[in-house]
Parts: C-alpha cells; sequence; structure tokens
C-alpha cells in the first residue's frame, strides 16, 4: 500500500500508510445501495428486499458502530499535504457522482415498471430519496474545494436530490454564521427535529439566494441571468425529474415527491446533530467568536465514517473547511455523540428521547459547565429550560 | 495595488485583478471590499483576518 515520507518536529523520519486508503471505497458504493435491494427482489421475487437499505442502515450500521467501536487514528501534520494532493482520494469522489444518478435512475425504472405494492413503491421512493440525499455529502466534500472541475461536479450532483442552493448555502452561509441563533441549518436546544425542519428548509434556501443574488447585483446581473449557480444546478434536477416523468409515466409523480422530501430530510438530520445546542460567544462588540473545535458535535465511529467521508469527524471540518476527507483529524476533549450519525437520527426522531440523552451531554460539555448562557436556547423552550436546568450552574461551580 | 491572503486557506485578493465571479472589478481596492466580507473559498476568514502579502 502506498505510504509518504516524513520528518517529524522531533527530527524523527517517518512513513506513514492510510490504513483505511482502501476502506474509503465504500462511500462510493454505499450510494448503490437501493439497487442491491432491487436486485434481491428480482431474483427472489420478494418484495420487502427492497426495504433491506432501510436496514441496513439504521440497524446494521449503529449496531456494526457499537461493536466496531471508535477510530482515533490521525495522520500526523507533517504528511498532511502529501495526503491532501494525493489524487487516489479525489478520484475516488469523482466515481462516486455518477452512481448517484445511477440509483436514481435505476430505483425509478424499477418503481415505474414493476407491479409493486404500495408499500414497497413508498419504501422504495424512501431508500431512493435517502441515498440522493448522500448525494448532499458528496457534493459537499466536492464543494467545498477550490478546483473548478470539483466545484462543477458539486453543482452536478446536487441535482440528484434537488438541492442546488446547498453549495452556496453551505460553504457561505452556514460556515459563516454556524453555531449562532440565526443559522437556519444550527439547531437549538429544545427544539425538536420536526420544527428545526420548518426553519431550516426555508431558511438555508433563502440565505442561498440572497448570496447569490449579492454576486450578481456587484456582476450587474439580474438574480435571473444563467450564471445564477443555483439555477445552474436547479435546471439540471428539473431536467432529470422530467426526463423520469416522460419514461415512467405519472407513477414517477408520488415516487419523485417522496424521494425529494426524504432526501432533504437527510441533510436536516446531518444539521440537526451536528451542532445542537452549541454557540458561539459573541465579544463587546457583537462579534462572534472564531468557529472552534466545540462548537460541532462528532463522531469517531469508523463504520459511519467510512460510508459518509468522514463527515462526522465535523470539528475538524469546521476548522479547516477546505482540508480534504481523508486527512480529517479526532482531537480528544472535543463534543460527541452517542453513535455515528445513523443511529443518532433514530435517537432526533423521537424528540422526547433524544432531549433527554442530549441535554445533559451538552450542559455536561466542559466549556459550558451548566452554564444556560453558553447555549444555543430555542426561545420559545428557554422558560422551560431554564426551569429545568437553572441552577445547575451554580451547583457545578 | 497589494495582495491580500487569507491565513486560514490561502485565498488571494489581488487588488489589480479584483475578482470576476464575486464581482470584484480589476483595481478594486481591499479598502473598498463590504464591511462583511468573508474569504470566497473558505468563509470562516474575514476582512480583518486577511493579511497583506
Amino acid at each position: 500500500m502506498r505510504g509518504y515520507t516524513a520528518t517529524l518536529a522531533t527530527g524523527e523520519a517517518i512513513y506513514y500508510v492510510d490504513r483505511k486508503r482502501w476502506l474509503w471505497t465504500m462511500s462510493v458504493l454505499y450510494p448503490l445501495q437501493p439497487l442491491l435491494g432491487v436486485w434481491l427482489h428480482a431474483a427472489t421475487g420478494a418484495q420487502a428486499w427492497l426495504l433491506l437499505p432501510l436496514f441496513l442502515g439504521y440497524v446494521g450500521i449503529p449496531v456494526a458502530d457499537w461493536i466496531l467501536g471508535e477510530d482515533r487514528n490521525n495522520p500526523p501534520e507533517e504528511v498532511i499535504l502529501q495526503l491532501d494532493r494525493d489524487r487516489f482520494y479525489r478520484v475516488l469522489t469523482f466515481l462516486v457522482v455518477p452512481l448517484h444518478f445511477v440509483a436514481l435512475i435505476g430505483s425509478a425504472w424499477w418503481a415505474g415498471t414493476q407491479s409493486l405494492s404500495w408499500w414497497a413503491f413508498t419504501g422504495l421512493a424512501v431508500v431512493a430519496g435517502i441515498t440522493s440525499g448522500l448525494g448532499i455529502n458528496t457534493g459537499h466534500e466536492l464543494g467545498h474545494k477550490k478546483g473548478r472541475l470539483e466545484r462543477t461536479l458539486a453543482k452536478i450532483v446536487l441535482a440528484v436530490p434537488v438541492y442546488g442552493h446547498f453549495w452556496i448555502e453551505h460553504n457561505r452561509g452556514h460556515h459563516r454564521d454556524v453555531s449562532t441563533p440565526d443559522d437556519p441549518a444550527s439547531a437549538r436546544m429544545g427544539e425538536s427535529i420536526y420544527k428545526f425542519a420548518f426553519r431550516e428548509i426555508p431558511g438555508a434556501f433563502r440565505r442561498a439566494w440572497a448570496i447569490e443574488k449579492d454576486r450578481l447585483e456587484r456582476r450587474q446581473k439580474s438574480v435571473w441571468h444563467a450564471d445564477n449557480q443555483i439555477l445552474q444546478s436547479m435546471a439540471l434536477a428539473a431536467a432529470l425529474q422530467l426526463g423520469l416523468l416522460i419514461a415512467f409515466g405519472w407513477k414517477m409523480i408520488p415516487f419523485l415527491l417522496v424521494h425529494n422530501v426524504f432526501a432533504w430530510w437527510q441533510l436536516t438530520s446531518a444539521n440537526y446533530v451536528e451542532h445542537y445546542g452549541l454557540l458561539r460567544q459573541q465579544d463587546e462588540h457583537g462579534r462572534f467568536e472564531r468557529c472552534l473545535p466545540h462548537h460541532s458535535w462528532n463522531s469517531n465511529h469508523i463504520l459511519s465514517n467510512l460510508v459518509l467521508f468522514h463527515l462526522q469527524r465535523h470539528s475538524d471540518h469546521h476548522a479547516h473547511p477546505l482540508r480534504r476527507f481523508q486527512s480529517l483529524r479526532h482531537f480528544p476533549e472535543l463534543p460527541t455523540l452517542p453513535s455515528g450519525y445513523f443511529g443518532v437520527y433514530l435517537l432526533a426522531y423521537v424528540p422526547r428521547l433524544w432531549f433527554r440523552v442530549m441535554d445533559p451531554r451538552l450542559l455536561a460539555l466542559p466549556h459550558i459547565n451548566g452554564d444556560l448562557g453558553k447555549i444555543n436556547i430555542d426561545p420559545d423552550k428557554r422558560e422551560k429550560i431554564y426551569e429545568q436546568y437553572g441552577n445547575m450552574s451554580d451547583a457545578t461551580s | 495595488m497589494s495582495v491580500f491572503k487569507c491565513p486560514e486557506c490561502g485565498y488571494t485578493y489581488d487588488e489589480a485583478a479584483g475578482d470576476s465571479h464575486e464581482g470584484y472589478a480589476p483595481g478594486t481596492p481591499f479598502e473598498s471590499l463590504p464591511d462583511d466580507f468573508a474569504c470566497p473559498d473558505c468563509s470562516v476568514r474575514f476582512k480583518e483576518d486577511f493579511e497583506e502579502a
């Protein structure tokens, strides 16, 4: 396996091998999961196989995360530059782009041409949607890079989940405003994921549109000009979905509706768990402190990281947004989720359970230490939360 | 005409060249960029963080 040589600050020469190098192909192949269900349905005649990816994602991966545990390995700082420049990892993110299209078109073809029961049809649409949600993760990794090819591929892949505004919204909006009360993509303590979705989905679109409108105005162009990068990706999405409608008929209307909602829901789920309750402090001029490692929740669970291009090493990502997935590092003492994203999403979908697990975890973070003034709290729940936890700061200080 | 660099990601703003994608014409001084100017590449460093290269 390929390795990298470097000299540490101590003068010691090292040879570093990335043992996860080939395991990253899991992030490339995972989006083909709907077709695994289709193949098993075709081979056995049992429609229930179409739901297999739901079982794999929400039972298989959390259980595997629990069994395999965490991966605390970091590449040494001295080899990061070589690791970042290794084209192998970049090619993986290129290869997955067409696979997202294959997964959606293949699922739509099966839903549109087979006589499926209503539950199998809906299940396949949900699976296809969740998988297209992974396309936002692919677009995320590509869209953070400076290269023209990577940015173009980001816009192309974001057409699959119909989320063309994500690239601008996330890079220029969310990273700037993360863990502040006004960020529609940072969840507040006491805010359920369902309430969050109604703030996040429209709020993120409005912010992306405003940022792109400003840019085009500086260029003396209308926001409706063909240079609008949101419209470029959305036009491709419209062509794709219209093509599916023409190819496979009216059944595509319910199929794509369910697909699109679940694709967006995947991003909502990720955004919800990534910064829940965390708050950057303001200086005397009202300026927010720089985003620090303790402003993101992380998970080091190895399997879920291997199918998500290391997205769960979120603190390092926010500290260095352009750093490539293979180089993201783990740090001790960071806010840590109890499981990988797949497991904690299930927790988030049952708000009472989520609050019960996460609120004490949030309050116990060393930089918060029970101080509610250092938490991003849902204004509607402020009174109730102060009633419940208000004395903790006195008790722990 | 000077060049200003983002200390996080290395993006450079060259006053002579401006940044056509962002809508800043050639010759636009760094000083006259908006007060809330964020690095167009990483968005985590702001106007006051930029260093003259």
